[in-house]
């Protein structure tokens, strides 16, 4: 019971399969092949900008979209009857279960020229391409990760005593004003995690903008797909660009979320 | 007033819904289309008859769910055990190893898919060797052990060390305690970090992708491969009865959940 030793295996195995590869990526960014020292992979790497900078723009649309959808949702479940609240969740949670290339394939068929979405508009005379643009991916993204806001919001806004509400409207707050003084800054740890969970997996995703976006796009998750076979060097160094970014978002979110507990 | 608010957010819950489920039906709905566009012609059955016809996808799901019962058993027994030893180590020491078995969970896993071919390349040519089964078996294990510790963690915390030392005192040696006070306390952790280990097994696409090498298939990349190609009607069918499995499974486990809950407010 006392002993670290049952921790031995598990500790070895993380310095093999977690900390080796990722000095190997940090290596491999700052190495030619004569192994001497360079910055030049991450001037190529530079070369993607554009890319990061959409990435990132995407995937904040995403996550701004699933929270304003997710927020009203979750206060709307989190209001009703216990049995309820269960199978609504568990209803939101069965397509998430499928298959993450399938979901984005379904997608596709919906938006696709001469699909069913087309097709009923062109009924109406409304005549378009709904695919191939970057309000297909965003959609693509938000469909993708929408139950992951949901879920920690409502977690949270289970555990709000209800009774501080009653006071709120006893003193005088109108519905409105009881939401923007109690449920929002007390809901707010989950509208962090959420905004977590959303972001980080729509900005380094791919796949999605092959899919659903058009040639302009190609997120940065594409662009190691397309380098990483042939060139392992700049794909290492646009990697590790992209692990820092998303652990600098991570270091943020702490800070607002330790500020709240705080407060 | 306060019934109009009702209609309102019932539409809006029921908005939601739509967005969610209208892209499954409409996949299930195109599975029984005779034809191999989005025009309608006919229902027909053939699509189901093809995919059972179609040997690369049954290897493929062979393939799938013995990569995810591997992987998540493997993954449950090494991370049990860390989470235990790793509960006796103090301070900073444990802060520094808890930070590291989470990386795989924070960091991208496009990066964590990266960094392990570039471990297995370097690897396979040092003792010749190509990536495949084993390499994926691996790198599954690897992102699925932090979610088992992090499962069992908060379960050792609450253990009463009190209840240890008394079932040594009542004649129990220490493997014997740690067997019924230890591994029974932190059973439900153990079991949720299985059942999440195996779920995220099955769906990963990513860190397949780059850890499989030339040959190994499984689900995610056989549907990768077939989408990419965009013309085989044999995906909807085959999403059809993923969706039917998945949602028979949620209501047992639903139905199980329920029958528990009755149980303990019987015995309460």
């Amino acid at each position: 019971m006392k002993s670290k030793k049952p921790s031995i295996p598990y500790i070895i195995w993380m310095v093999i399969f977690t900390m080796i590869p990722i000095v190997m990526i940090g290596y491999t960014a700052f190495t030619d092949e004569n192994g001497s020292f360079t910055t030049e992979y991450f001037s190529n790497a530079l070369y993607y900008g554009d890319v990061f900078a959409k990435s990132l723009w995407i995937a904040f649309l995403s996550t701004a979209i699933c929270l304003l959808v997710a927020y009203p949702l979750a206060y709307l479940i989190s209001n009703m009857k216990e049995s309820t609240q269960n199978a609504v969740i568990m209803l939101l949670m069965i397509p998430m279960w499928m298959n993450f290339l399938l979901r984005i394939y379904a997608w596709v068929t919906l938006l696709q020229d001469n699909g069913p979405i087309d097709t009923a508009l062109s009924l109406l005379g409304i005549h378009g391409t709904y695919i191939g643009n970057t309000g297909a991916v965003v959609l693509g993204m938000v469909y993708e990760y929408l139950p992951f806001m949901v879920l920690p919001i409502y977690t949270v806004m289970c555990k709000i005593d209800r009774s501080l509400i009653e006071a709120a409207q006893d003193l005088g707050s109108s519905g409105f004003s009881v939401i923007k003084k109690v449920v929002l800054p007390l809901s707010m740890p989950g509208v962090i995690s959420g905004i977590t969970m959303v972001f980080v997996p729509s900005a380094s995703t791919f796949l999605v903008s092959q899919y659903l976006g058009g040639t302009d796009d190609i997120m940065i998750g594409d662009i190691i797909d397309k380098i990483f076979w042939t060139d392992q060097n700049t794909g290492s160094a646009i990697s590790l660009i992209l692990m820092v970014l998303i652990f600098v978002f991570l270091i943020i979110m702490n800070l607002f979320g330790d500020e709240e507990a705080i407060a | 007033m306060k019934k109009k608010k009702g209609i309102a957010s019932k539409i809006y819950i029921a908005l939601v819904f739509i967005f969610m489920y209208m892209p499954i039906a409409v996949l299930i709905f195109y599975s029984f289309n005779e034809g191999k566009t989005t025009v309608w012609k006919g229902f027909s059955m053939k699509w189901y008859i093809e995919l059972f016809k179609d040997d690369n996808i049954m290897n493929a799901l062979g393939n799938t769910l013995i990569i995810a019962v591997l992987a998540s058993v493997f993954a449950t027994i090494l991370g049990t055990a860390g989470a235990v030893g790793i509960s006796n180590f103090k301070g900073k020491k444990r802060l520094i190893i808890q930070n590291v078995s989470n990386i795989p969970i924070i960091s991208p896993d496009i990066v964590m898919g990266v960094s392990l071919m570039l471990l297995f390349t370097t690897l396979g040519v040092i003792f010749n060797f190509e990536m495949g089964f084993v390499t994926v078996l691996i790198s599954h294990i690897c992102f699925c052990v932090p979610f088992v510790v992090l499962n069992v963690m908060p379960r050792i915390k609450k253990i009463d060390r009190s209840v240890y030392d008394a079932a040594l005192d009542l004649g129990c040696n220490q493997w014997q305690a740690f067997y019924k006070v230890v591994i029974h306390e932190i059973m439900p952790g153990i079991f949720s970090g299985l059942l999440m280990s195996f779920t995220y097994s099955l769906d990963d696409f990513i860190i397949t992708y780059f850890t499989r090498g030339a040959k190994f298939q499984n689900l995610s990349i056989e549907i990768y491969s077939m989408t990419h190609r965009r013309i085989s009607p044999k995906i909807n069918a085959l999403s059809a009865l993923l969706f039917l499995a998945i949602l028979i499974i949620m209501i047992i486990i639903n139905i199980r959940n329920r029958r528990e809950e009755r149980s303990k407010l019987q015995r309460a």
